[in-house]
């Protein structure tokens, strides 16, 4: 009996949606809706079913499925998942139905319909590739359709912001392409013929120091931007303000999520002695980010760039954990990846109801409107303490992780990161206070209450929040198996040691 | 019994979902008597769970019940776990009894507010979030509650939104707060590295085996975030704005619940305070002392009634970190609770006189209010004796603890310790003289309103002050009772009247002293009188003229300093972040795409089109790496 090739699917279902949407007619706007819908959400059930399939404590790649393609070349269409990447797949998944039902482009719903499907087939592929030149077609695709949409429903200064976007990334996977090359062909040596594929490189290779810092830096640059790390941050504040709201949302949930992803799997995985090496470098960007993020957000008068913003600093906690190499570490990134999208995106979802509402961003021009829309107010202050990382909700969780993992392997770039939390808190509140606080003036006075369909909405990710944040056990538990391999996988092929921390002394006191 | 812990937290979250979906439906006053039904809930499991605890022997008052696992970290875990312990239940008591009286308080206090049952709704999860705070069995239970009543008080300080001062207060309590935070999660991580686990059980459990230099960083760290949230220098700032909000809020928040978390948690982790090197501790005592006699000095200058309880909360919580300094946690928690009693009392007493005045806050404008208002008077001058330290009430005993501690630790903290307490009798005393005695100026004030525009003046027209009505009256007869007898905890005479001490001491040790006591009491109650009888001098006779400098009715300029800095240096440097954000880095790389598009400019111009230039280029190209291979890399 043949396995339902669901990741496949995963990949596969969005095209069709995409080459579906294009086909139709323009006469029929609902067809158009409605095969869009219908697709993303066939996805998102798909990758609901694959989470309850997914065997926790399991450290492995599960729903494996490898074809070859090229032959020549070693190339292979080879998809699975493991911990570290399932709840990348399941938010990607997700989370494009909800901008598909709930965000509205305001023209041209066939075009933005079928680029948003593409988008989410290169994003799911980023995440489920095992083979290299695989994994570089979906990273590659994904910036395809981000330009269009941002260049065709992105706000006044959006061709500038598309072209910088797509500049940004494109020299960075640049180097990527050479490095991936250089990677197979180097490796040749060790699998006996020519392979892109990551897990016989990665187990096979063996790179003499040298060679393996430089194809890590080729690979780490790519990523770098995408994340992106500071200083290579300057795309995303554009690329956010200028991008329609479901770009943002997309953008930010799961976009940026490719970088810190691919620095895990195609940086630390495939070259641990060169991450290892690396480590002083990308704490200090890691944790200067964190701050230089913030402070840059607190004096935005942008609502949406100051989001864009504690982006930086947020992704920052995730290349923090990443390469602090402890298994709390990386487990807390990878939440962090997954509650830094679901917080993040209904950030930007609920900026984005105000300027359809007051047609500006402004924070100067807003005032006032939590005593004409209390509910509205209501939901953007629990996604803001999300954002804050208040304990309870979930952006909590991923960022605690992350520090007291770290605190043992990178010390002093923990007391400094930590900082920032307090920092997440000024900006935040300081930007509710002037848009939300005191009397509504003339041009506030009729902001209108959140409706039902908006409401709906933001639901599903408030529900999350709180979710996430009081229970996040069962994430934990898939993700840290396939870290815990991570790290073993570091220590053999590096001279690294993987931290004890001290072991729980056991207390005199009666357990109840 | 002590299985049902966790409905003492239950009981509120409970309170707090209902009135979040049928808040409007309840409505004023229905919603606020639920809330108040709730937190007496959890009392009533309380006072269960405490008669239990006594039931056992000292080595068995200690349970922990665990709901679920809530962070997994690799093999150790982190546990939604609850501990009941005599610490624990004692915070418990107070928090829950007090709480409820205040809940009851503000049904009236707060009766015709547009907002009636969002209020409610956040007092109940402030209840829920303390309540998590003292019982959580580790460190990170209690940094939920600690974060929750952050949030919480956030919410009610700026709960009249509309009004800018108290947006801008609630934001300055939560950034402060948070910068309090900070130490507090060092000292999780310092604590978590060390010994492997969070739990309070294994981290004190482990202390003697632990370095000092750890000890001391755990102490330490801890210690900032007792600061942030117990408002002590150089932290306190956010306290005194927090006055803006209602002031059911203030007595119970800012008096009788909250701020008392960081002297809670400094005394839940007392064994490790107890290896740390020693200057910790002391550092520890100095700043309360600090504290105390800073805060104490300010309030003799305020003319706001809330601002001068305010300040003398600031001041109280000095004291108790001047205790917890000298080892003294008893006294500390002693403290705690007696300050509670009579500080929520105070609170609400001064609720009761500004309700009853119609929102008038300044002591100026009051005056001989004592016929007018006789239970909120009588009650009110009940915490005044208490808190001036005239025996028997309940100041007396609690701060004479301390201030015995402090004497054995360094005579100078015992100083400052007395200064303080005079400052205290004398504040107190001037405020009860401004409020309720002398002549009354209200009438003045009527006039001022009445000159200033006679719009809408007849809607107020009755500004003559009137008594609260019954659920605002009844916690002040309670909280008075308390004030009264609240020393009885704790009595010094034998060792089995010291209650207090023998039922904290399987938490926080016992504190010996060998100084005889009553010479130093005596000194005390001495000291107290002398302040009340300057404070009658001035303000009663009149026979001496006010010193009240502009210094301290600006609070030493402290505050302002810091506000100048942030707004002046602090806000150029973080300008200056967004401006080499956007011209040095994103001008980098305009700059560099500038460069790109020049140079594009002028190499379109080596496309002659002519095949000869494009040979010529390639030749040299490959005599040049040629030689690049031959010459330097030596290949061939």
């Amino acid at each position: 009996m043949i396995e339902f090739p669901i990741l496949t699917m995963l990949v596969l279902v969005p095209v069709i949606g995409s080459v579906l949407v294009a086909l139709v007619s323009k006469r029929y706007p609902d067809l158009v809706k409605v095969t869009a819908l219908v697709t993303s959400v066939l996805t998102a059930g798909m990758s609901i079913w694959l989470l309850a399939a997914f065997k926790t404590n399991n450290a492995d790649f599960q729903f494996a499925s490898q074809h070859e393609w090229i032959k020549a070349w070693g190339i292979s269409w080879h998809l699975g998942v493991d911990g570290i990447s399932i709840f990348l797949v399941v938010l990607t998944g997700v989370l494009f139905p909800l901008v598909i039902a709930g965000i509205d482009p305001h023209h041209d719903h066939k075009r933005y319909l079928s680029w948003m499907l593409l988008l989410e087939a290169g994003v799911m592929g980023s995440f489920i590739s095992l083979d290299l030149f695989l994994f570089f077609v979906f990273f590659e695709i994904v910036l395809v359709p981000m330009y269009f949409l941002i260049g065709g429903w992105g706000y006044d200064n959006r061709v500038y912001a598309a072209t910088k976007f797509f500049l940004f990334t494109m020299i960075g996977s640049a180097f990527m392409l050479v490095g991936i090359i250089a990677t197979a062909v180097l490796a040749k040596a060790d699998n006996g013929h020519v392979t892109f594929d990551l897990i016989k490189i990665a187990e096979n290779a063996s790179f003499a120091a040298g060679t393996g810092r430089w194809l890590f830096f080729a690979f780490a640059i790519a990523f770098a931007v995408k994340v992106p790390l500071f200083p290579l941050h300057t795309w995303l504040p554009d690329a956010h303000t200028q991008a329609p709201t479901g770009g943002s949302v997309i953008l930010a949930g799961v976009l940026l999520k490719m970088g810190t992803y691919g620095l895990l799997r195609f940086g630390v995985f495939l070259f641990p002695e060169a991450a290892v090496w690396a480590r002083p470098l990308f704490l200090t960007l890691a944790v200067i980010g964190i701050i230089w993020g913030a402070i840059a957000a607190t004096m935005q008068t942008d609502l949406k760039r100051l989001v864009a913003y504690s982006s930086v600093a947020h992704l920052g906690f995730i290349v923090l954990g990443t390469f602090a190499l402890t298994a709390t570490a990386i487990t807390g990134g990878v939440m962090q990846m997954v509650n830094h999208g679901i917080s993040t995106g209904a950030l930007f979802i609920l900026v984005g109801m105000i300027y359809d509402r007051r047609h500006t961003r402004e924070i100067s021009k807003l005032k006032g409107l939590q005593k004409v829309a209390p509910i509205f107010a209501a939901a953007f202050t629990v996604v803001m303490l999300s954002s804050i990382g208040v304990p309870g909700l979930n952006g909590f969780v991923g960022e605690f992780m992350v520090l007291i993992g770290s605190f043992g392997t990178a010390r002093w770039w923990v007391v400094v990161a930590t900082a920032g939390v307090i920092l997440a808190a000024l900006y935040l509140l300081w930007a509710y206070q002037r848009v939300f606080h005191g009397e509504p003036d003339e041009d506030n006075k009729s902001f209108a209450e959140l409706k039902w369909k908006e409401g709906m909405l933001l639901l599903p990710f408030i529900g999350l929040i709180v979710f996430c944040g009081l229970y996040p056990k069962p994430m934990i538990d898939r993700i840290q198996p396939s870290v815990d391999k991570l790290l073993e996988h570091v220590a053999q092929h590096s001279d690294f040691k993987i931290p004890a921390p001290a072991e729980p002394v056991i207390s005199n006191g009666g357990e109840g | 019994m002590l299985d049902l812990v966790w409905l003492i937290p239950a009981l509120p979250l409970a309170g707090f979902l209902c009135i979040l979906l049928f808040g409007r439906k309840l409505g004023d006053p229905k919603a606020g008597y639920f809330a108040t039904a709730m937190v007496a809930g959890s009392f009533i499991v309380t006072l269960g769970l405490f008669f239990d605890l006594l039931s056992k022997t000292a080595e068995e008052r200690h349970h922990i019940k665990t709901l679920f696992q809530w962070v997994p970290l690799g093999s150790a875990h982190i546990d939604l776990a609850f501990l009941a312990d005599p610490l624990s239940i004692t915070m418990c008591l107070f928090v829950t009894g007090i709480g409820s009286l205040i809940h009851l308080y503000a049904v009236g206090y707060m009766h015709g507010d547009p907002r009636f049952s969002k209020f409610f709704l956040y007092l109940n999860l402030f209840a829920f979030s303390m309540l998590m705070l003292v019982l959580g069995s580790n460190m990170l239970v209690t940094f939920l509650g600690w974060e929750g009543v952050g949030t919480c008080s956030y919410f009610l300080i700026s709960f009249w939104h509309e009004k800018d001062s108290a947006a801008t207060a609630g934001k300055k309590a939560f950034v402060t707060n948070r910068v309090g935070d900070w130490g507090f999660m060092m000292a999780m991580f310092f604590a978590f590295w060390a010994v492997g686990s969070l739990d309070y059980s294994a981290i004190n459990g482990a202390a003697a085996s632990l370095s000092i230099t750890t000890a001391t960083a755990i102490a330490l760290f801890a210690f900032i975030g007792a600061c942030g949230k117990s408002a002590q220098l150089p932290l306190y700032l956010w306290l005194p704005d927090a006055m803006e909000g209602p002031t059911p809020v203030s007595a119970l928040i800012h008096a009788a619940t909250m701020v008392t978390a960081g002297v809670y948690l400094m005394c839940r982790i007392s064994p490790i305070l107890n290896v740390a090197s020693s200057y910790a501790p002391t550092i520890i005592a100095i700043v309360g002392a600090a504290t105390a006699l800073y805060a104490a000095c300010v309030a003799v200058a305020q003319n706001d009634i809330k601002k001068v309880l305010a300040y003398s909360t600031v001041s109280q919580l000095g004291y108790m970190f001047l205790a917890v300094g000298s080892g003294a946690y008893t006294a500390a928690i002693f403290h705690m609770v007696t300050h509670a009693f009579f500080k929520a009392l105070l609170f609400l007493g001064a609720g009761s006189v500004i309700h009853g005045m119609h929102h008038e806050q300044d002591m100026r404008r009051m005056g001989a209010l004592r016929k007018l208002m006789p239970i909120t008077a009588a009650t009110f001058i009940i915490g005044w004796l208490a808190i001036a330290g005239v025996p028997p009430f309940a100041g007396f005993w609690s701060k004479d603890d301390i201030l015995l501690a402090a004497y054995d630790k360094n005579i100078v903290l015992w100083v400052v310790g007395l200064v303080t307490a005079l400052l205290t009798a004398f504040y107190m005393t001037r405020q009860v003289i401004m409020v309720f005695y002398g002549e009354a100026r209200w009438h003045d004030a009527h006039e001022e309103h009445g000159a200033a525009g006679d719009l809408g003046v007849s809607a107020h027209g009755d500004l003559t002050p009137h008594e609260s009505p019954w659920m605002m009256v009844t916690p002040l007869v309670v909280l008075a009772g308390l004030s009264i007898v609240g020393g009885g905890l704790n009595l010094p005479f034998k060792e089995s009247t010291e209650r207090l001490a023998l039922w904290l001491e399987p938490v926080v040790g016992v504190h010996t002293s060998t100084t005889a006591k009553l010479p130093l009491a005596l000194v005390a109650i001495a000291i107290g009188l002398v302040g009340i009888a300057g404070a009658y001098a001035v303000y009663y006779f009149k026979k001496v003229k006010p010193v009240e400098p502009k210094i301290l009715a600006d609070a030493w300029g402290y505050d302002r300093a810091v506000s100048a800095f942030m707004g002046g240096p602090g806000r150029k440097a973080f300008d200056g972040v967004a401006w080499a954000d956007a011209h040095i880095i994103d001008g980098a790389v305009n700059g560099s795409g500038e460069l790109v598009r020049g140079t594009a400019g002028q190499v379109r111009k080596l496309q002659t089109g002519n095949v000869r230039n494009y040979a010529a280029a390639i030749g040299a190209s490959v005599v040049l790496l040629l030689v690049w291979f031959v010459v330097i890399r030596g290949l061939l």
